[in-house]
């Protein structure tokens, strides 16, 4: 099983080995229709970082409150603003199928979820790379939502990107990313490697989540 | 004046602006129109150096000024444009030194939202926002409209329409594309071109996004559909990284080079867009010039291709033969008309579907019924139908004013049927077609009804061609209908038809559609009739067939006759279909189990088969109580018990969903009345858009016989308010995904239990707890489908 198809089948629900035949090969079915239809695009952008007060943090020109993203960004001067789409397509599917396959539906949101995790994992693994020319290291990335940092925050994010004009990704008045397989995330910089494995699942105050991730 | 030089002279825009604002100090995520008040010098210095450098037009500092990113600036939206307009006219008075004619262009930008379906803005609050901008930029004195950037057909056709209605100036429209061709919201370059033209901008193309050398092979695409000029206007080049900030790298001589290409080709205004700077511009005026790229150009052909289109795709006629699906049809029956009566709109929404996936390539939406308020049922089917599809449809309505609301929200260019040779027909019909752009079907018939000869109804279609031409509709949005008539009533009816069919294709050279089954009326065995005669139209030059893609007969002969005809390559659409027909049949025995594992199994065609048996033998109530509900009680405890996943519990509701859908055929078939079941509300709560958990628990109710109405995502409290009091609901459900419309689910519940207390209301959604649950007063928080079915049943006493 390869990684996106794992992490699908967590998203499902299911534990080690309970997955049954023939949703996996839902699954994949699934991931083929995906592959034709969905374009995935991305854009990120390097700001200053300040550091306000303890838990207030400056990136740009957005001052953010919060204490898990200052835990998180600790020690760097500088950030990155990722932004990435799976595009509008998927949306279409699963309003198409909501009518006529629900199961498939429902296979569709995790697949995607799951794509759209992996992309952003290869993007930052382009950005690592660069990066690590001039001597910077990435931390895990952060998204609003996680943990204490607002979600309010996506519409200077998208704003201070120009990811609307620039690759489609817009949001609601009630701050939702649309298309809906979409994130923003920020990404410290920092002159010193840490291991800093808390990522965004993890840091979540949901402990009774289906989905949490066990570490 | 702008128009008469439009086309027939080269004209050249501005570059782009964005770089130099931030050389002089502009803050990312900082709101550019601000400066048109704060920075004036500053912006009649930029305007001012690409009237130097030679631009005839220069876009006002106008982008992103609408009502929707200004409402909390500290400045007003008028005194933005005022100020950006009253900038550029100061920059041409200081800049253009020759005295020659230039233009100011108000700039329009994207509103920055996506528009619904996918996201939350209507229609008509983007084409307000983008009037109010236009009306401002007229009073202020832009010689045009400018609309630029777009990436999404439906934006853009709000912000021309805002345009044209409200302004009597020149309005030009450009897009981005990718290097495939595509918009970001998926439309193609035949689709953007046909919906543009169809709403009768001055001038259209294509800005930002790549450089001038990507663009080259998008603008060929362009030429070979359009027929107004053409504008481009690259960046300088395609956008690269250093230090995380974006910079582009063509230096004005190379990006000279390529303009210089791309007027040859045949674009009539040029210009840059960001990272060319007023260098880039004077480069490229001078290297035209020099080289006179304009009189060597090649001339381009006005586009005679008769197109339809959505957001997501365009359809061609008069090439390969095309199907347009006629399903969506009240007419003789009884199912679609009581789901009009009920605002059953998934029924209607499935019927879409099935003739897609059958292969229909437009589809034919009829929602005519005399009880029924159809320009509001017409509004709304052809909004959802373009949820879930992007089929091109045609809008088929003789009422005016629901042919008007249709083609207004439509996202492309429609199809419109009908008008005829009355002149009643086409005082109405054709201001329509003028103002919203579409491919209208012509019915050769006039005040004197239907002609009994083939010449007279090829007149009647010259008569209305000539009439359109009047309006500037061109004859390539003229597909002529030469009536089928019925062969039982009319012996010579067929060969009537098939005669003025050729000829109306000989005479004026105009694609044609016919409803074809028509033809059989009163006789037995319609589909051999039928699907004969729909291969004898083809033959004599049929270029869309009205016909039901799901009628096996009919197909038969679409996919033999494109076989034959050698429009099918390699014969690899009719292998697909038909390549496994022996094989097919005797799989289909071999799977024959009983209804009651085919659900728990999640086996959809094998539960449409055992329904199907079954319901040859025993009442459909008994099937209901013997082998459905025992197999949807088990899936659901083994969902409970965690030996059952949530996929598998929905498939096996998928597969009876499908075997209901039998025994209700069987039900009606029988004339027996269907039991009045009880009724649920759901909705996902305003400002929510993640409707998936909603659909979930519908599909499980509606399988444990509740009457689910649906009132979609982004709902407004007052709407549910309103459809419980009005239905008797006595059991609302809602959901939502995150703690920002968690608001509205709290504000929902307060006003549902003020108007209508004795409506249960029970909540679902990723931040949902119990506790939340019971803070924002719900009477019941479903951790799961399953859960919130067994409330349900609890509810109406059904435990």
């Amino acid at each position: 099983m390869d990684n996106r198809t794992r992490e699908t089948v967590r998203y499902l629900g299911y534990k080690n080995g309970q997955i049954d035949t023939k949703t996996l090969e839902l699954v994949e079915d699934v991931f083929r229709e995906l592959d034709k239809v969905v374009k995935p695009r991305s854009l990120y952008r390097t700001f200053v970082l300040t550091w306000k007060e303890d838990d207030i943090i400056q990136a740009g020109a957005m001052e953010i409150h919060s204490k898990n993203l200052a835990k998180n960004l600790k020690g760097c001067r500088q950030v990155i603003l990722l932004c990435g789409t799976l595009g509008v397509e998927v949306d279409y599917l699963l309003k198409r199928y909501s009518y006529t396959e629900m199961a498939r539906t429902v296979v569709i949101q995790s697949c995607a979820a799951a794509m759209l995790e992996e992309y952003l994992d290869e993007q930052q693994e382009k950005i690592r790379t660069e990066m690590e020319k001039e001597g910077l290291y990435l931390r895990p990335r952060f998204s609003p939502g996680y943990g204490d940092f607002s979600i309010l925050h996506q519409k200077e994010i998208l704003a201070m990107t120009e990811a609307a004009k620039k690759i489609g990704l817009t949001m609601t008045d009630s701050s939702m990313l649309t298309p809906t397989k979409s994130v923003t995330a920020l990404i410290g910089l920092s002159t010193t490697e840490e291991h800093c494995h808390q990522k965004g699942c993890e840091v979540c105050n949901k402990t009774d989540c289906l989905y949490r991730r066990e570490s | 004046m702008l128009l008469d030089r439009l086309g027939k002279e080269l004209l050249f825009f501005d570059g782009g602006t964005g770089t130099l604002l931030q050389e002089n100090g502009l803050q990312p995520g900082e709101l550019p129109e601000t400066w048109s008040i704060e920075r004036p010098e500053t912006m009649v210095e930029i305007h001012k150096k690409y009237y130097e450098a030679g631009s005839d037009i220069v876009l006002s500092n106008t982008f992103g000024a609408n009502a929707l990113k200004f409402h909390d600036s500290k400045y007003k939206l008028q005194e933005i444009v005022n100020a950006s307009i009253y900038n550029l006219r100061q920059a041409a008075k200081e800049g253009v030194k020759d005295g020659r004619e230039v233009y100011a262009a108000l700039d329009i930008g994207p509103t920055g939202k996506l528009l619904k379906p996918m996201g939350d803005l209507e229609f008509e609050d983007a084409y307000e926002a983008f009037k109010e901008v236009a009306v401002y930029g007229e009073k202020a004195g832009a010689d045009l409209i400018h609309i630029e950037t777009m990436s999404d057909t439906y934006e853009v056709k709000a912000a021309v329409l805002a345009a044209k209605e409200n302004t009597s100036l020149p309005v030009f429209a450009t897009m981005i594309f990718d290097e495939k061709g595509k918009l970001l919201t998926g439309g193609d370059v035949p689709s953007v071109v046909a919906m543009l033209e169809g709403l009768r901008v001055d001038a259209l193309g294509i800005n930002c996004g790549m450089g001038p050398e990507q663009m080259i092979p998008i603008l060929d695409e362009i030429l070979k559909y359009a027929s107004v000029p053409i504008i481009v206007k690259p960046n300088a080049g395609l956008p690269k990284q250093k230090d995380g900030e974006v910079y582009y790298d063509v230096d004005p001589e190379e990006f000279a080079g390529y303009m210089e290409r791309i007027v040859e080709k045949g674009a009539a205004l040029i210009g840059g867009c960001c990272g060319t700077t007023p260098e880039h511009i004077r480069k490229m005026i001078e290297t035209v010039k020099a080289h006179d790229a304009w009189s060597r150009r090649k001339v381009p052909e006005k586009s005679e291709k008769t197109i339809v289109s959505s957001y997501g795709q365009a359809a061609i006629l008069g090439e390969k033969p095309l199907i347009i699906g006629e399903r969506i049809n009240p007419t003789g029956k009884k199912k679609f008309k009581q789901a009009l009566k009920d605002r059953d709109l998934d029924y209607i929404l499935r019927e879409a579907i099935s003739q897609q996936d059958h292969g229909a390539h437009i589809l034919d939406v009829n929602v005519g019924l005399p009880d029924i308020d159809e320009v509001e049922m017409m509004r709304e089917v052809v909004v959802n139908i373009q949820s879930i599809t992007s089929l091109p449809l045609q809008i088929d309505t003789v009422d005016q004013k629901a042919m008007e609301a249709a083609m207004r929200i439509y996202n492309g260019k429609p199809m419109v049927n009908s008008v005829n040779g009355k002149k009643e027909s086409m005082d109405q019909v054709f201001p329509l077609i003028k103002k919203y752009g579409g491919v209208v079907v012509a019915l050769t018939l006039d005040e004197d009804g239907i002609p009994q000869t083939a010449e007279k109804r090829v007149e009647i279609a010259g008569k209305i061609i000539n009439e359109a031409a009047k309006y500037g509709i061109p004859k390539k949005d003229i597909v002529v209908d030469v009536l089928t008539m019925t062969i039982s009533s009319e012996p010579e009816g067929a060969r009537i038809t098939l005669e003025a069919l050729r000829k109306v294709r000989e005479t004026y050279g105009v694609c044609t559609v016919l409803g074809v089954s028509n033809i059989s009326f009163g006789l037995p065995y319609r589909p051999a009739v039928n699907s004969n005669f729909y291969t004898m139209a083809m033959q004599n030059g049929l270029s869309a067939g009205i016909i039901n893609p799901l009628s096996e007969d009919m197909m038969r002969s679409y996919y033999s006759y494109c076989a034959l005809m050698n429009y099918d390559e390699n014969c690899e659409e009719y292998i697909r279909q038909y390549g496994n027909t022996v094989a097919a049949k005797p799989a289909a025995n071999d799977s024959m189990i009983t209804l009651k594992s085919a659900i728990e199994k999640g086996l959809k065609e094998e539960a449409h088969h055992a329904a199907f048996e079954l319901v040859k033998m025993k009442e459909p109530l008994e099937i209901i109580n013997e082998e459905m509900i025992p197999a949807l009680d088990g899936v659901g405890k083994g969902f409970e018990k965690g030996t059952i996943f949530l996929p598998q519990l929905l498939m096996s509701a998928d597969a009876a969903k499908i075997a209901f859908g039998v025994l209700k055929d069987a039900l009606a078939k029988s004339g027996a009345e269907e039991e009045e079941k009880d009724k649920i509300i759901l909705a996902t709560v305003k400002g929510d858009i993640h409707d998936i958990g909603k659909n979930i628990v519908k599909v499980l109710l509606e399988n444990y016989s509740f009457d689910v109405l649906d009132l979609g995502k982004d709902v407004p409290p007052e709407l549910i308010v309103e459809t419980a009091i009005k239905e008797d609901i006595k059991l609302v459900g809602l959901s939502a995904l995150m703690t920002t419309t968690v608001v509205s689910m709290e504000e929902t519940i307060r006003q549902l239990n003020e108007a209508k207390p004795d409506c249960k209301v029970m909540v679902g959604g990723a931040v949902l707890n119990e506790e939340y649950a019971e803070a924002i007063h719900a009477d019941f928080y479903g951790k799961d489908a399953m859960q919130t079915v067994y409330y349900a049943q609890k509810v109406f006493g059904r435990e």
